[in-house]
């Protein structure tokens, strides 16, 4: 491929800093003790602490999965620490107690987070490390009746509502990397909309991984009653480190009758550097369950950071008439390895799922979308409507389609369709013959290509969104 | 028109050129002055798609001799992009297809882009319209091609009406037409050739390829050139590609080994 193409991918990565701020951190390893020892520093209920443990003896059980497209040096477990936090300070009462430190970092972020929460009337839950330091807008949220916290205090102010929901769409021996969160997780977020509340503003959640060397388990739990509707955005970018680092979050979504959550990410984490050292592992495990009657659940994500993700955002259609929807970009440049794409369970009858999937592929990374579309027995009149494009830049990379389709009821329809196209040298010719240089014909294709998903994403991330896939994509053209 | 008085826009002198390790062109002497009209006919694989993709800087091609002057700059020296910005057109023989991305947008952009390089006023998408519009009205085309994507299953002659669209838009200062001819029937080819005749004013250049004379007929030439092996090897009137449309190219080698011998 031309060396217009391989300037153009290789922009490095621009939030490589470290904020100096000090972390509690345990020691290397994992073991019951270790787990006590996070549970006990958490002040957590005792069936919490079985929860913890049982998902572990579980964990001991089970091997590391094989089947995605990705590889990677075997993790050792045992040199991981398994808990970072800041150390404990007063509650915050305002946005002027932050650490400056910790607002600077989002400032360099460009997301100034008070900035932010005034104008564009988004909650941020900040999750730093593996504690929430600050919650906005918590006020107005409960006036309308929805909780919006750090996970750890869920447990604390609303612990029947966390027994009740926590594991109960992702159990804790669901998948090896679903066992270990559940075993180890630190913090994270609770949402809960009431029944019949429409939430009055979308939620975010800027999650960051700062402690190196320090996993990081985030759990999440969002549960919308009957008539709720909830939108939720989770945006994620790390600092650059030269060890990988492991990432293996859990994300629970509830949509009980009428209800409707839309999940929304955009996840740049820092994905190693040009010859492929070090990055994020991001071995996620996201699952929404339809359990209500004519209730929706739709994920939609811009993947475009980590070293390798492993990450299958999926919905379970139990209640009759349910809605389930992906809508996927996934960007993988230099050595970057993604195997996505979402699982589709269809139980109820009349249940319908789409499955929009736009996967690009430069440098000499490998982008995989899986995907599982299955109809249950009793799935009457289930319709699922498939479409998985890939675009390839330069011609050192690869992209791949798995999609499983298991139909178990006849009535069901299941459409699939598929693409592959590529951003080659007559293209980039096609454009610069009209007077249109490489890095805006390049950033003009792709989004073109990304329409469909971008469509789906809340406005301000859509810019977010675009201005990180062309950060991604153009550089310096020579 | 043969201006013989009129500035010189191109001049090619010895353009020898290969892609990987094949020569294709082996010594162009080639000459445009403002306002005239070039045809470059000659067989399958004789380099005449190969030299207008060389003027218009296709990166697959290598340079290896000789110079290209373009209103007296430098054009090799130019990228591709730059080459546009200064006037240069190419109607490419295979348009390219660009899934996703809008015709009305990529024709925008470029439009813009062009009008930034000359310092003239640009448009937004609204005036964009209407513009566009009025010019698509005169080359019969269906405004639904603003919404498609760029050439995306557009058929033959669809796709070689939306380069006419953009030379209409771009306005350039020379415009090689790499066998727009091919692939539409009659009834587009009149319209076509309607169109470019249109756009062009005394002021612009225009070379055309092409294998056949039928173009001709709609599009008079001043000049024909014969290519051949990498070479122009016979230059003359209209009346030349009526001979060759009878005869053949074959004639015009043999003449021109012949003359070599000699």
């Amino acid at each position: 491929m031309s060396a217009v193409i391989q300037n153009l991918v290789n922009q490095p990565y621009k939030h490589g800093f470290v904020t100096d701020i000090e972390s509690d951190v345990v020691a290397k390893g994992l073991g019951e003790d270790v787990i006590r020892l996070i549970s006990a520093k958490k002040g957590e209920p005792e069936w919490l602490l079985q929860f913890r443990l049982s998902a572990f003896r579980h964990w001991l059980t089970m091997t590391e999965p094989t089947w995605p497209n990705v590889r990677y040096p075997k993790i050792d477990f045992q040199s991981i620490s398994y808990y970072s936090a800041p150390k404990a300070r007063e509650k915050l009462s305002s946005m002027d107690e932050v650490d400056p430190e910790l607002l600077r970092t989002f400032e360099k972020l460009g997301v100034p987070m008070n900035e932010r929460a005034a104008l564009a009337g988004v909650a941020v839950d900040v999750i730093f490390d593996s504690v929430s330091v600050a919650t906005t807008f918590r006020k107005k949220l409960a006036e309308a009746g929805v909780i919006f916290c750090s996970f750890s205090e869920a447990v604390k102010d609303h612990p029947e509502l966390v027994r009740k929901y926590l594991g109960s769409v992702v159990p804790t021996g669901d998948n090896f990397y679903a066992a270990l969160n559940s075993a180890v997780f630190t913090d994270g977020s609770f949402c809960f909309i009431p029944k019949g509340v429409r939430c009055p503003m979308e939620l975010s959640t800027y999650f960051r991984i700062n402690t190196q060397e320090s996993g990081q388990f985030e759990r999440t739990l969002i549960v919308a009653e009957e008539g709720a509707q909830v939108s939720y955005l989770e945006g994620c970018t790390a600092p650059k480190f030269d060890t990988n680092q492991l990432h293996a979050a859990v994300v629970e979504l509830v949509a009980l009758d009428n209800a409707e959550i839309k999940y929304s990410t955009v996840q740049n984490w820092y994905a190693g550097d040009s010859e492929g050292k070090g990055g994020i592992y991001n071995f996620v495990t996201k699952r929404g369950l339809c359990k209500g009657v004519n209730s929706k659940i739709s994920w939609t994500q811009v993947e475009t950071g980590s070293a390798i993700t492993w990450k299958y955002p999926s919905c379970v259609l139990q209640g009759d008439n349910s809605v389930g929807e992906f809508y996927s970009v996934a960007l993988t440049n230099h050595h970057q390895q993604a195997d996505t794409g979402t699982k589709m369970i269809h139980i109820g009858r009349n249940t319908r799922s789409k499955i929009i999937s736009k996967g690009i592929s430069a440098g000499v990374s490998n982008n995989s979308y899986r995907g599982l579309v299955k109809i249950g027995a009793k799935a009457e009149g289930a319709r699922n409507f498939s479409q998985c494009d890939s675009m390839l830049i330069g011609s050192k990379c690869g992209a791949n389609t798995f999609p499983y389709i298991q139909v178990n009821n006849s009535t069901a329809k299941v459409e699939h369709e598929a693409s592959t196209s590529k951003i080659g040298e007559d293209q980039l010719f096609y454009f610069a013959s009209r007077g249109i240089g490489a890095e805006d014909a390049v950033s003009m294709i792709i989004n073109g290509f990304v329409q469909d998903v971008f469509v789906q994403l809340p406005m301000e991330f859509a810019v977010e969104a675009t201005k990180l896939l062309g950060l991604k994509l153009e550089g310096s053209v020579g | 028109m043969i201006r013989p008085n009129a500035s010189v826009m191109l001049e090619v002198r010895d353009l020898t050129a290969k892609i990987e390790d094949r020569t294709i062109l082996k010594g162009i002497h080639f000459t445009v002055r403002a306002g005239e009209v070039h045809a470059i006919m000659g067989p399958n694989g004789s380099g005449k798609s190969t030299f207008a993709k060389v003027l218009a800087g296709h990166p697959a091609y290598e340079v290896m001799r000789g110079e290209v002057l373009f209103e007296g700059k430098n054009l090799l020296s130019l990228t591709p992009e730059e080459r546009a910005r200064a006037g240069v057109f190419l109607g490419f023989q295979y348009p390219v297809e660009v899934p996703g991305v809008s015709n009305s947008s990529f024709l925008r952009l470029a439009y813009n882009t062009i009008q930034s390089a000359r310092a003239l006023e640009e448009l937004d998408p609204l005036e964009f319209d209407d513009f566009v519009r009025e010019k698509m009205k005169s080359l019969e085309m269906d405004p639904a091609f603003l919404e498609r994507s760029v050439n995306a299953g557009f058929s033959g002659g669809e796709k070689k009406r939306n380069e006419i669209l953009q030379m209409s838009l771009l306005a350039p200062r020379l415009a090689i037409l790499d066998e727009t001819d091919s692939g539409l029937d009659i009834d587009a080819l009149r319209v076509v050739a309607r169109g470019v005749n249109k756009l062009h004013t005394p002021e612009m250049g225009l070379v055309l390829v092409t294998h056949y004379q039928r173009l001709l007929n709609y599009i008079e030439p001043d000049y024909v050139h014969v290519m051949e092996g990498g070479r122009i090897i016979k230059t003359g009137d209209k009346s030349l590609a009526l001979e060759l449309e009878a005869r053949g190219y074959d004639w015009v080698a043999t003449e021109s080994k012949g003359k070599a011998a000699a």
